[in-house]
């Protein structure tokens, strides 16, 4: 059964603001403790940590290096287990949420983008599709060259070998897996890093209109301000081992601690605050 | 059936027959299971009739495939009449516009596939000028070892001789010790027959020390770090650490090949000779409990019934079996192309083909010195 978190018909994608508060949640994370240990030592890196995100928000998670944004990520999926607390994902524990069907559910687009490297273009995207055994193999290809050309590739790379692609091709490809099933929640990590700045904005924009469109909720780990101001509608700052604010941007800017001072209104933070006059957070 | 379960419905309405499309048209619903093959008996049951009315307002969900599956039922183009709310209706339009056929996979003709035999040839070729090229290069470095023996690459050289030397000998004790007992075994039966006991130790002798200790040892540091070899060599290239190592000017011979042929023509010899000795002791016990020969029988006439030159051929032999496993395990680590299934391909081949030429090269050196130590 999907989970009564995704829209219902009727209601316009995700992109009106108000009322933002009576949405759904689709992760929620309650006192979540992660601590490593390594040669005898106990390394805290989430300490009683909360974290909401609800419905259609599209949510950047920010943070030093080593404040554990990735450990979140693998545990919002259930690819690693915290030490302490609960993570729920559309109503359920994320410990279930790796079992069939789960391409239905949430679709993640790994850094590196982790294709199949041994698959085709094509394959890789319908893989999760194909491994149902359900559906015929025509419809599957025709589901899959749909979100080939959707994620802007033309299908003349279909049946290509992932050596074969350039970085932001695997990129595209890797979203377009992400979203063969449509999940209701998808999520990015570090989605633009290694790109050119051409391609990181064709991205940008092609995440932006996906998540319009589509409606989907979006929670990315990213270290591009650019990135983090074009697309986020909230922010979350990982700072003294919890999330320290979870408010749109604007908010998140104004709020007074020493790391976001020192992140956002830093020399590489002023110029990427320029967008904030071009960009009104509509999205 | 569930409100969600995606139908259809037909009404006769006042305007002419209308099919109602219900519940969630979602890729989550629709790969539940059996649900896909009740849609498509309910869609290819439809009777063709001309003006039907489809109204999709009440669908509760529709996503991607069930937009795809709807359009490829329409034949891939808009039915004459249809309603939709505004979201559902981009949606479509969306599949629309990406259907396309899919690019056509083109296939081998039969003529070019006759041609391909021939890249077979240039492959081969291909191989033994690679491998002629990384046994040249060899050469060349073991001379620039010579000259200035400070400069080598030594704790690689040591590190190796650990990871091949002595991490295999638990595994090459059992299994010599093992195969010297099934020998012997096997050997007292017949041997019993014709009242020949005495000459089991000359049997087990000659064929353990000469042949089977070093080809037994020679197949498992094959299996064991010929792949290991291979598979080290080949992550390198496909996380870029060739590449590096190239422009810092870091010659991958010197440094990868040389130091691990160098190991394995010295581990080999050794573990060959651990092997032998094990299979040796194996079989008297076995001869000691099935035809009560003492060990001290066997190990005084072990002398007499092998001559030393045995031993030093055995030597020889498995030396030369040790350079051929690295060369051909770092010959197909250096050819992995960087990506996964190149690289379990490459330590498949690579065991395979060291296996391959240690027996051929023991068939070698057995004719060529069939008149030596018998």
């Amino acid at each position: 059964m999907m989970p009564p978190t995704a829209s219902p018909p009727g209601n316009p994608p995700a992109s009106a603001s108000p009322g933002a508060e009576a949405r759904p949640p689709v992760v929620d994370i309650r006192g979540l403790w992660s601590v490593f240990h390594k040669a005898g030592t106990d390394t805290v890196v989430h300490k009683d940590l909360d974290l909401t995100v609800r419905q259609g928000e599209f949510l950047s998670i920010v943070g030093g290096s080593g404040s554990g944004k990735t450990v979140l990520l693998r545990q919002i999926l259930g690819l690693q287990t915290p030490t302490r607390g609960n993570v729920t994902v559309l109503g359920k524990p994320a410990a279930v949420l790796g079992t069939q069907g789960a391409a239905s559910r949430v679709g993640m687009l790994f850094q590196h983008g982790a294709l199949y490297s041994a698959f085709t273009v094509l394959e890789n995207i319908a893989f999760s599709l194909r491994e149902l055994k359900c559906l015929p193999e025509a419809l599957i290809r025709d589901a899959a060259l749909l979100k080939l050309q959707m994620v802007g590739l033309d299908v003349k790379h279909a049946h290509k070998m992932p050596a074969e692609l350039s970085g932001g091709m695997i990129k595209r490809v890797a979203l377009a897996r992400a979203l063969i099933m449509d999940p209701p929640l998808l999520l990015l990590d570090e989605p633009t890093a290694g790109l050119d700045p051409e391609s990181a904005d064709a991205f940008c924009n092609l995440l932006r209109s996906l998540h319009h469109e589509l409606g989907l909720t979006v929670v990315m780990v990213t270290h591009d301000l650019d990135t983090l101001f074009e697309l986020s509608t909230r922010v979350a700052v990982v700072a003294d081992q919890r999330i320290i604010v979870n408010a749109p941007p604007r908010e998140v800017i104004a709020f007074p601690h020493p790391f976001i001072h020192e992140y956002f209104l830093g020399e590489r933070g002023q110029r990427a605050m320029e967008l904030l006059r071009e960009y009104p957070f509509t999205v | 059936m569930e409100e969600s379960t995606p139908r259809l419905i037909r009404d006769t309405a006042s305007d002419g027959p209308c099919l109602r499309v219900l519940g969630r048209w979602t890729a989550a619903q629709l790969t539940l299971p059996g649900v896909w093959n009740t849609v498509e008996t309910s869609l290819a049951g439809l009777p063709a009739e001309a003006g039907v009315r489809w109204d999709l307002r009440d669908v509760q969900r529709l996503d991607h495939l069930g937009a795809q599956a709807l359009w490829n039922h329409w034949g891939r183009r808009w039915p004459e009449r249809l309603e939709t709310q505004p979201e559902q209706r981009a949606m479509l339009e969306r599949v629309a516009r990406f259907s396309v056929p899919p690019p056509t996979l083109r296939r081998r003709t039969l003529w070019e596939r006759f041609l391909s035999l021939g890249e077979l040839v240039f492959k081969v070729t291909d191989h033994a000028q690679d491998l002629l090229r990384l046994i040249g290069q060899l050469l060349l470095d073991l001379v620039r070892l010579a000259r200035a023996p400070g400069e080598g690459p030594w704790r690689d050289f040591t590190g190796h001789i650990y990871q091949i030397g002595a991490t295999a000998l638990p595994i090459t004790a059992l299994v010599g010790f093992l195969i010297g007992v099934v020998l012997a075994y096997l050997t007292a039966q017949q041997l019993r027959l014709f009242g020949a006991e005495i000459f089991i130790v000359n049997i087990l002798g000659l064929s353990l020390i000469r042949e089977l200790g070093p080809v037994l040892a020679a197949v498992l540091i094959a299996g064991r770090s010929g792949s290991a070899i291979t598979a080290q060599i080949g992550v390198m290239r496909v996380t870029e650490e060739l590449d590096a190592m190239r422009v810092m000017g870091i010659p991958q011979g010197f440094r990868l090949v040389m130091p691990r042929a160098m190991a394995m023509a010295i581990a080999m010899p050794l573990i060959s000779l651990w092997t032998t000795v094990a299979a040796l002791v194996g079989g008297m016990l076995a001869a000691d409990l099935v035809l009560g020969i003492t060990p001290s029988y066997f190990i005084n006439n072990l002398p007499r019934a092998v001559m030393v030159s045995n031993l030093w051929l055995a030597t020889g032999k498995t030396a030369v079996f040790g350079l051929l496993i690295a060369l051909i395990g770092c010959h197909y680590g250096l050819r992995v192309k960087p990506n996964t299934e190149s690289l379990g391909q490459g330590t498949t081949a690579s065991v395979v083909t060291s296996i391959t030429v240690v027996i051929l090269v023991d068939a070698l050196f057995a004719v060529v010195f069939k008149n030596i130590g018998i």
